[in-house]
């Protein structure tokens, strides 16, 4: 196994996909020889050309409808929006199109598209450009959301959501691209809907996604030194929602804390918290709670921004305090 | 490749230079020299650490902030963009604080939270920058809208680039600056790339200003390097939008002298293209117009020594505080 970083993963299933399947394409501004402001799709313009790795102008509303009506026809496109706060400009084509097509047409059509983003606070980007909008997609019926923490994980679901035959909206964090592991050279996928746990504990469950899950493991390793055991269940896609995976873990550990980098009102915990209690109400030993991002905008200053991501610090005091 | 300008063709304008005003003159050479140096003095405080998070340069695209703005008054707005410090500098904006802003402290016009790419300073109009491409022009549009509302006499100047052009936002506000004969002037800041996609890539009409024929308003392409050709432009086109008789689309044609970002070498651009274009660099235009060496260079030392200034304030300027904005966001 090689060691490689996330976007390198990434850029490997990309590459893996359309060898194998010449109805993959991907389109996006920037993407072609530069290969991405991220690098992930880094000398695919080489191997597969102009026809299939397509520089857009900035028009993410009609690129991403054109990703759509080419879905439709049996192309199986992959769009890359640079920043998720720019997937609001295409916001109709993916919530009112994408994800209603299979549903309206009475199950007969299909829209086998991804549109892979990012998102996530860090290097003082400002507002504008460090948004964890995830629960916007996740609210949506009809899309399914993966949000993979390590290069193992990007590699077998970027493949796995190239093949799914329902729109996958893909979220990196642009923390992650240089962050390395372990991925094989050869071809593996894994299934959406499956959680992964990354570290296993008998005192609480850490439900989290993402760059968060990093953090969480941090946090985890640090109380290990003082006699806490901390399940870290890295959800790794958001819709399906494994449930199966938490309420085994709740349901040993006795206590859940849901971890995101999303601001806390209406975002992804919430739900997860209420379906643990609706769920897993017998077997809790406390309430379940959640440490997330703060219900602000991004600022631009950097030691304004640090405060209004969940740090590794507040996350293991929320577990001191509930453990 | 880029197809030359026809200095002959600007609209319709007679380019007259020598009837304007020495004054004028002097302060567009104040305002072009000012954001030149302003810039560069960024990029080296980028460098050192100071300044975080994005930051696009103006540099060589000076001409069209400083002819544009040269022709509207105080009480007129203007909406700006990611590479907004130029539109910002011209609308009468505080280097001490806008350098402030950018070093993300809490003197800065946004509080230390806007940045570069955010920076507003409403008291002189401007009604900011923007993170997102396009994303201005509806509300250069609306600003027009509410002035027509409130029956005011100002005039909105919408700035956006080529890039923008091809955003879907472009073509509806248009269509609805025109229906409606709002009072404002769209300047497409034609710099040739966004980021590394050429005009000619993104186009098959590369004149962007042809553009307007199809919204039922005038449409002019104007050299962008040459502040004055801007100037007169906008001047025609703000008297037109002051009348009633609704929007213009001026497309400047420029050219950045790096890349799309501090950390962007910018390779991909075309070299010829860029020296030509560099030979007739906005700065120096002006001061050839002048012809003055003395006051331009009484001039340049105003101007370093207020920049000069405003990086010592900056420096000096506190941090905002955590606990305070942990304070004001509480119920955001
Ligand atoms: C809606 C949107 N899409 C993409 C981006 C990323 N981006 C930032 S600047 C830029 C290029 C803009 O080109 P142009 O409008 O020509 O302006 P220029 O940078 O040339 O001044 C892109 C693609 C963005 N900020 N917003």
């Amino acid at each position: 196994m090689a060691e490689m970083m996330y976007r390198e993963a990434l850029n490997m299933a990309l590459r893996e996909e359309m060898q194998r399947d010449p109805l993959v394409f991907v389109i996006g501004e920037g993407i072609g020889q530069r290969g991405g402001s991220y690098k992930v799709t880094d000398r695919l313009y080489e191997e597969f050309g102009a026809h299939r790795v397509i520089d857009m102008p900035i028009s993410e509303a009609s690129f991403t409808g054109a990703a759509v009506g080419a879905a439709i026809v049996g192309a199986r496109p992959v769009v890359e929006i640079l920043f998720i706060d720019f997937s609001m400009l295409a916001m109709d084509q993916i919530v009112n199109q994408a994800a209603k097509y299979n549903f309206m047409s009475g199950g007969k059509g299909h829209v086998p598209m991804v549109l892979r983003t990012q998102g996530g606070a860090g290097n003082g980007l400002a507002a504008q450009h460090s948004q964890s909008l995830e629960a916007f997609f996740y609210h949506i019926p009809g899309l399914k959301v993966v949000m993979p923490s390590v290069p193992y994980d990007a590699k077998g679901l970027l493949k796995s959501s190239i093949r799914e035959d329902s729109p996958v909206v893909f979220i990196e964090h642009k923390l992650l691209y240089m962050t390395k592991g372990e991925v094989p050279e050869e071809e593996y996928l894994l299934p959406l809907g499956k959680a992964d746990v990354k570290r296993s504990g008998n005192d609480i469950t850490v439900v989290t996604y993402s760059y968060m899950t990093l953090k969480c493991l941090e946090a985890a390793e640090v109380l290990e030194k003082e006699g806490i055991g901390v399940e870290v269940v890295d959800l790794r896609t958001l819709t399906p929602l494994d449930k199966e995976t938490i309420l085994e873990s709740v349901r040993k550990t006795g206590r859940a804390l849901v971890v995101h980098e999303a601001c806390k009102r209406g975002g992804v915990g919430g739900d997860i918290a209420a379906m643990i209690m609706e769920e897993a109400y017998d077997d809790l030993d406390g309430p379940v709670q959640r440490v997330a991002g703060k219900n602000t905008p991004i600022p631009y200053n950097i030691d304004l921004e640090k405060v209004c991501v969940p740090t590794v610090e507040e996350i293991a005091e929320a577990i001191i305090r509930m453990v | 490749m880029e197809k030359e300008l026809n200095p002959g063709k600007r609209g319709d304008v007679e380019l007259v230079a020598d009837d304007l005003d020495e004054a004028l003159l002097l302060e567009m050479f104040r305002k072009a020299y000012t954001i030149r140096r302003f810039e560069q003095r960024c990029v080296e405080l980028y460098r050192e650490g100071f300044i975080r998070g994005y930051f696009h340069p103006y540099l060589g695209e000076e001409g069209v902030a400083v002819g544009s703005i040269a022709a509207i008054g105080r009480d007129d707005y203007i909406v700006s963009t990611h590479r907004g410090h130029g539109h910002c500098i011209c609308k009468g904006g505080d280097l001490k604080l806008m350098m402030a802003e950018i070093m993300g402290r809490e003197t800065g016009y946004c509080n230390g939270r806007g940045g570069s790419m955010h920076i507003a300073n409403l008291d002189d109009h401007n009604l900011g920058a923007n993170g997102i491409v396009g994303g201005g022009i509806p509300i250069a549009t609306g600003a027009a809208l509410g002035i027509k509302i409130k029956k005011g006499g100002e005039v909105v100047l919408g700035f956006f680039s080529d890039g923008a052009a091809n955003n879907g936002v472009f073509g509806e506000s248009l269509n609805l600056a025109a229906i409606f004969d709002l009072p404002v002037v769209f300047v497409l800041e034609n710099n040739h790339y966004a980021v590394s996609t050429p005009v000619e890539y993104s186009s098959r009409v590369t004149d962007l200003a042809r553009r307007a024929d199809g919204y039922g308003m005038p449409g002019v392409t104007v050299d962008g390097n040459d502040a004055v050709a801007v100037y007169l432009e906008t001047k025609k086109a703000v008297s037109r939008a002051r009348r009633g008789k609704g929007p213009t689309l001026i497309e400047a044609k420029t050219y950045r002298h790096g890349g799309h970002h501090v950390n962007d070498p910018g390779l991909y651009m075309d070299q010829a293209a860029m020296a030509r274009w560099k030979s007739r660099d906005p700065v120096d235009l002006l001061r050839k117009r002048l012809n003055d060496d003395a006051k331009i260079r009484e001039i340049e030392e105003e101007v370093e020594s207020e920049l000069a200034e405003a990086v010592e304030f900056a420096k000096k300027s506190p941090a905002p505080s955590v606990e305070e904005f942990l304070a004001s966001i509480e119920d955001y």
